[in-house]
């Protein structure tokens, strides 16, 4: 049996440890580590509530906004605010931009790799990848692009400088596309880069600035002066722009690769899921969510509706002090100090051994995963006629069914059914902000009180690109007096809780295949699949003594 | 092989001309504060030098390096994959666990005095920096160690610069600047995040005349962080009549008055950002309506804050 440590995991936000055990070519048991605290939840305390967003958007820089966004309607709930209108359309818009932005890269630039062998594409032949791109990709290029590409590729590889690309497990046997699918691939990589530079300005155009926004505050947004023709068009080209990226580059691009990869689709699984739902329609919540708030059990295909008080984090293996599981209204974050903190190190041997900075989210006590693919499987079975649609041409193209999903492959599958569906839903709702101003609504704030007599409890609960995000505060005398976030990275990736149940990461790569301990490719595919971001998530890592340092097979 | 040879095709690669590269020359140029002769005398820099770059992330939220791929003139993969040898990135990089600290450390050892060392990030110190380790090592060695064997280290953002959000008060990690761990004189690219044009401006400064740029007593270049924002804002006209926002969504917001009544803190931050602008000059904090928070201030979390009382 051997014990194979990751860390770093490269290509995500935050660090990560990954600890797996390898029996028989497969993983029969995984750890996953959080290896930073910053305490974030402690610093707001007896903060503004105004303030907060601020500082909660620094969770992370990647997934910048969303943090902004749950932290302004947790205030918002607990002070019993309602927006205007063109505020919710504009969070919307900014939103969705954020989510094409962040999809995008992610596949591209953070997991596509796991599956393009970069140095396979200098055996390309240019006019067969000519060919393949006219008959799969919206964007066909001719020879003369792929023999240019591939003769400066060649020239980058013989440099002996490759920079990010050193070192990597290129040649690896669980590569399996042909040489011009990566070259094909290599490609896009590279549009990837240009794409999601626009894509971050038009969440810029509302917000001031990416990353760090600064365009919300609770009541609104401080977007006014700027509402107008001029702006609104700028987003609704750039947003053309990004739907043609998506449906001629990203989709077909999806779909090829999946189809050299179905045995993906068997692996890496699991069978809860929760949704909260986001982008309100009207001042309803959540029944007005474009992405219905719902949950998935036992793979059964059915949407069951969601109760916040069901939510608890557990800490019985995370390095915080012991205590029952809470339900983030009254949650508590005691980081462990000193001694009793015995170098945080990761405990994955002993029974209850501590091993993370991460909470164990659990709902009504049971693991659940969120993301996209949730997102889109509650999507699905809740009334989502877009998402319906597109997930049943990506099936039917793939010659799969619906179980596959639940899957490796199903979940980036499902990254990019949200992307382009959310994208589309945009332009929609940019003409409803273009009527509204066109009636002379320009309304965009709603005032409100907040001084020491001030008290008030709320949650702002949000389904953003990674996941299922909560944002809960206890205002007393108009201060911050308890502040609680429970993010997607740590429902996914979180450490096991008091009943010994494994989180959603844990659980998915249990049964993956490792054909070689020492370079395994395999479980960078599947940790890569749920797209960890975890500076939200609180953060450290370590083995016991030194032996971190290696890939430990013993 | 021949570098100098080189570059135009690994710029053609990506599908930048030899126009586009020169137009960074020369934005780089004004970024910069030179006069625009200047911009012949940086490509020549750039297309010598591949300098081997680390960048290192601490207790951070990875936005520094967000703000950098935002990056274009030319495009933050002309930058990544050009003009510096970017040996070490964990957002970015292929290779994992023990690969990649393989590389790390063959740079640390190989290119010892030589390598650029960019810092993303505090160092947590309480109970012996445990709070943030990656390969085992904590934050607080592995800065000691890479750090102190660059030939330059720049940090980039305020957790870097001076402890960042996690160093706010009550400060829970004991975070501390990379500067008061290290006791290296570092440069700061304040902001949080900064700039990414004042991240590749003082990358490329370094590169040009081989040293580092003239800074500010907070450790911040001048070229950048030498102008006062209320000084250069489009709206101080209405500071001076005394045309005030006086709660948001009033009719002061909607005309684009000043916003120092409501908590602006551009009076007391020196940053650039109403001369060159965010996201390809596309808006700004004040533009969008919003107070400027001071993020280039250091210890603007507990200085600045509450954000939006008028200070």
């Amino acid at each position: 049996m051997a014990r194979v440590v990751v860390d770093p995991i490269p290509r995500i936000e935050g660090h990560l440890r990954i600890e797996v055990e390898i029996e028989n070519g497969k993983v029969k048991d995984a750890w996953s580590t959080g290896t930073l605290f910053r305490g974030l939840e402690i610093i707001l305390q007896g903060r503004d509530p105004r303030d907060a967003h601020l500082l909660t958007q620094r969770s992370c820089g990647v997934c910048t906004l969303v943090h902004s966004l749950a932290s302004v309607r947790a205030v918002e709930d607990a002070l019993k605010i309602k927006i205007p209108p063109n505020a919710r359309i504009i969070r919307n818009l900014t939103h969705a931009a954020q989510n094409m932005h962040d999809h995008t890269v992610h596949f591209y630039q953070l997991c596509a790799l796991d599956w393009v062998d970069i140095v396979s594409a200098l055996s390309a032949d240019a006019g067969k990848t000519a060919d393949l791109s006219a008959s799969v990709s919206g964007r066909p290029q001719p020879k003369a692009y792929y023999e240019g590409l591939k003769s400066k590729l060649k020239a980058f590889v013989d440099s002996g400088q490759l920079g990010p690309f050193a070192n990597a497990y290129w040649g690896h046997p669980a590569y399996k596309l042909p040489a011009e699918a990566n070259l094909m691939a290599v490609g896009h990589y590279l549009d990837n880069l240009r794409q999601q530079v626009h894509a971050a300005q038009m969440t810029a155009i509302w917000g001031a600035k990416n990353p760090h926004l600064q365009g919300h505050l609770p009541g609104g947004v401080t977007v006014i002066g700027q509402l107008n023709a001029d702006r609104i068009s700028q987003y609704l080209f750039m947003l053309k722009e990004q739907i043609a990226f998506i449906e001629e580059v990203y989709i077909p691009d999806l779909l090829a690769v999946a189809g050299f990869y179905k045995d993906w689709a068997t692996i890496g699984g699991n069978k809860n899921f929760l949704a909260y739902g986001d982008f309100p329609q009207s001042d309803k919540e959540p029944e007005s969510f474009y992405f219905p708030r719902g949950i998935i059990m036992d793979g059964q295909l059915k949407s069951l509706p969601v109760d916040p008080a069901k939510v608890t984090e557990d800490v019985t293996r995370a390095w915080y002090e012991n205590g029952a599981p809470l339900n983030p209204t009254v949650g508590v974050t005691k980081p462990l100090e000193g001694d009793a903190l015995k170098g945080a190190v990761p405990d994955t041997t002993s029974k209850d051994g501590k091993y993370s900075w991460m909470k164990a989210p659990r709902y009504d006590g049971k693991v659940m995963e969120v993301g996209p693919l949730a997102q889109c499987l509650v999507s699905y079975v809740g009334g989502n006629k877009e998402i319906k649609e597109t997930t049943d041409m990506v099936m039917k193209k793939l010659g799969i069914g619906p179980e596959a999903l639940m899957s490796t492959l199903g979940r980036i599958g499902a990254r990019g059914i949200k992307c382009l569906v959310n994208a589309k839903i945009a332009e929609k709702w940019t003409m409803e902000l273009i009527e509204n101003v066109k009636k002379g609504d320009t309304r965009t704030f709603t005032d409100y009180k907040l001084d020491e007599t001030v008290n008030g409890q709320g949650a702002g609960l949000n389904d953003v690109a990674r996941g299922s995000l909560g944002h809960w505060i206890n205002i007393e005398k108009g201060k911050i007096k308890n502040y609680q976030q429970v993010v997607p990275s740590t429902w996914n990736l979180g450490p096991a809780d008091s009943k010994g149940q494994k989180s959603a990461i844990e659980n998915a790569l249990i049964g993956t295949p490792v054909a070689d301990p020492k370079k395994p490719l395999e479980i960078l595919r599947t940790v890569h699949s749920f797209d960890p971001c975890i500076a939200c998530a609180v953060h450290v890592i370590d083995p016991k003594t030194n032996e971190i340092y290696k890939f430990r097979v013993s | 092989m021949d570098s100098h040879v080189d570059l135009n095709e690994r710029l053609a690669l990506k599908g930048v001309s030899r126009r586009d590269f020169m137009k960074f020359c020369g934005l780089m140029a004004t970024v910069l504060g030179l006069p625009m002769s200047f911009a012949p005398r940086i490509a020549e820099a750039l297309e010598k030098k591949r300098p081997t770059v680390v960048w290192m992330h601490f207790a951070e939220c990875t936005g520094c390096t967000e703000s950098f791929i935002r990056s274009t003139y030319p495009w933050a993969a002309d930058i990544i994959l050009d003009v510096i040898d970017l040996a070490y990135h964990e957002t970015i990089m292929v290779a994992a666990g023990d690969q990649a600290e393989e590389i790390l450390e063959k740079t640390v050892k190989d290119q010892k005095g030589k390598y650029i060392c960019i810092a993303e990030g505090a160092i947590p110190t309480k109970d012996n920096g445990v709070h943030g380790k990656v390969h085992g090592k904590t934050f607080l060695e592995i800065a000691n160690h890479v750090c102190k064997n660059a030939a330059a280290t720049i940090c980039v953002g305020a957790c870097a610069g001076d402890g960042g959000v996690q160093a706010a008060k009550p400060n829970p990690t004991g975070a501390k600047s990379v500067a008061e761990v290290t006791g290296l004189k570092t440069v700061n690219v304040a902001g949080c995040p900064p700039n990414a044009d004042n991240m590749v401006a003082t990358i490329v400064h370094y590169l040009l005349l081989g040293k580092l740029p003239a800074l500010d007593d907070k450790g911040r270049p001048l070229f950048a962080y030498g102008y006062l924002i209320h000084d250069n804002c489009p709206r101080r006209g209405h500071f001076e009549n005394k045309e005030f926002v006086k709660q948001f969504g009033d009719e002061g917001a909607a005309k684009n008055w000043c916003l120092y009544e409501v908590g602006c803190a551009g009076p007391e931050t020196y940053n650039n950002c109403p001369i060159i602008l965010w996201n390809q000059g596309t808006n700004w904090p004040i533009g969008a309506g919003h107070p400027c928070i001071g993020c280039s201030e250091p210890g603007f979390w507990d200085k600045m804050a509450p954000f939006y009382v008028q200070k």
